[in-house]
């Protein structure tokens, strides 16, 4: 009890015709309220396949998991998810693509655009709701994205290679953007990603996974020495080398 | 600093030659455009008169201004002018809304789709002119047979070309709305409709050129009323005034009315 996220032995097997692909193996997994999680692990080995079953967009083979307590089956209010790109759609105003996930869940009444509102303007959007996503930048149209998924309210975000779409400055710079947000709306996260050290800058606890079938291969509880815990700040750490080296090899990339 | 930099500081001298040169060479594409129009006709005005062209069968522009003129005195003009729209706005509407419709119906169902995908495949490759006489058979011979017959032509482009668009929207799009519970008919009103608007504009532009077509092939093989009414009738009595005047009326009402759906395009796609 206690966990916001649990997942019990989980298993994912994708059928094709020219045969079957194990994609996940027996993977368990706890998470407290707040964490911040990273994934980490060698491209194609499912790390996105676990983020779709955990929010419901797809059916596990076997095992379960928990959010809350309760069973996954289905998507829920409870989890939100964040795309590599931001999928803000061009045909509507930052308002309107913000308003998109309660419109869909025809939940879009005056409380919760309030709230919006509210998240708008804390995030320095407001003055920009009526414009449409190509007249904004790539850090502010993320933090959209962000704000839209936020004013479904959900418990846990989940953060698809998040970041991967955007010019490495902009990386830095967005990930220490969305990462103040979340910490400060006091969200728990799960960030899926190849990049060591964008995975270890971020997480309370690093998971490595291995090559495909994915099984959790380590778990490593990132404690660094800095004065406010953000991104850029982490980087700098004395302790980010070791675990950088750490997490590198257990990864055995083989070029 | 000269007189003319102090009046408009933005525009340098070198930017306002480069302006005016741009402006001169859009006007010289006009000009030739216009003279070959009107050179075109003195020609062909001047080859008949000095009888180097026959002008029984080539007709002369003096010729077709005085049938254009008949037509009207006689109250004919507009009737056969409206005749012919009236067929082609409605062969046109009922094509794109009904291919439209089929469309929305086949990406709900990918059974359905793949179930009829080789029909769709012969129906498009068929010469809809060789069912002509099937409508008219079960239709009669009336403007019904011609509408269907626009509709026929219309429907299958726009069934495919819809269809098309609708199949290859961004499926990272259609996941950030399934993460928010979306249905197949949100999907379908949120994003893939959206998304789609140009395609389907586009198929609109394909459809009138199509109903035209539709219509005047329809007009060939029963009418008694219409401008294909007037170009089969001229030929068949050997009038080539009549047969020229109506292609000539026929030419500016289809232009004037895919100048109308670009319009629309402008209003609707980028007004927004």
């Amino acid at each position: 009890m206690g966990y916001i996220v649990e997942i019990d032995r989980l298993f994912m097997k994708y059928h094709s015709q020219n045969g079957e692909i194990d994609a996940l193996s027996d993977i368990n997994l706890k998470i407290d309220k707040g964490e911040f999680i990273s994934i980490i692990g060698p491209s194609g080995c499912g790390k996105s396949t676990l983020l779709s079953i955990m929010s419901g967009l797809l059916a596990q083979t076997s095992g379960d998991v928990f959010i809350n307590g309760k069973k996954v089956s289905g998507t829920s209010f409870e989890v939100g998810y964040m795309l590599q790109k931001d999928e803000l759609f061009d045909w509507r105003t930052i308002l309107q693509n913000v308003m998109l996930g309660l419109e869909i869940r025809k939940m879009h009444t005056s409380e919760n655009k309030k709230y919006v509102h509210e998240l708008l303007k804390t995030y320095g959007l407001y003055d920009f709701k009526d414009k449409y996503p190509n007249q904004l930048s790539g850090g502010m149209r993320q933090r959209a994205a962000l704000i839209r998924t936020l004013a479904a309210k959900p418990d846990i975000l989940l953060l698809d290679e998040a970041f991967s779409a955007l010019d490495y400055q902009t990386r830095l710079a967005v990930s220490e953007d969305i990462y103040t947000i979340i910490k400060k709306e006091n969200k728990t996260a799960i960030l899926v990603t190849h990049d060591i050290s964008e995975g270890i800058s971020m997480a309370d606890r690093v998971v490595v996974l291995s090559n495909r079938p994915a099984t959790i291969k380590n778990i490593h509880k990132i404690e660094l020495t800095c004065n406010k815990r953000t991104p850029l700040c982490s980087r700098e750490a004395p302790e980010f080398r070791g675990y950088f080296n750490t997490i590198w090899k257990e990864l055995e990339v083989h070029v | 600093m000269s007189r003319v930099q102090q009046k408009d500081i933005i525009i340098s001298k070198d930017h306002r030659a480069y302006l005016r040169n741009l402006k001169l060479k859009r006007l010289a594409i006009l000009l030739t455009q216009i003279f070959i129009l009107i050179a075109f006709f003195a020609l062909w005005e001047w080859a008949a008169d000095k009888k180097i062209i026959d002008s029984f069968i080539t007709s002369q522009p003096s010729r077709v201004l005085k049938t254009l003129r008949n037509l009207y005195n006689e109250g004919q003009l507009f009737t056969h002018i409206r005749v012919t729209c009236v067929e082609t706005v409605i062969g046109f509407v009922l094509g794109t809304v009904f291919g439209t419709i089929i469309a929305i119906f086949l990406w709900l169902s990918e059974f359905l789709t793949k179930v009829l995908d080789p029909y769709l495949v012969v129906l498009n490759s068929l010469p809809k002119i060789a069912l002509g006489p099937i409508f008219i058979v079960w239709i009669g011979a009336g403007p019904e047979a011609i509408v269907v017959m626009a509709l026929a032509i219309s429907l299958i482009v726009t069934i495919m070309e819809v269809l098309n668009g609708f199949l290859t929207v961004d499926e990272d799009k259609i996941k950030l709305v399934k993460t928010f519970g979306a249905n197949k008919m949100q999907i379908l009103t949120k994003v893939v409709i959206p998304y789609n608007f140009p395609t389907i504009i586009n198929a609109l532009k394909i459809n009138v050129g199509l109903s035209w077509v539709g219509v005047i092939m329809g007009e060939f093989l029963v009418s008694k009323a219409g401008l294909g009414y007037l170009i089969v009738y001229g030929g068949q009595v050997f009038q080539l005034d009549l047969v020229m005047t109506s292609v000539l009326i026929l030419s500016v009402a289809a232009t004037l009315m895919y100048q109308v759906v670009v319009y629309l395009e402008k209003i609707l796609v980028k007004g927004e």
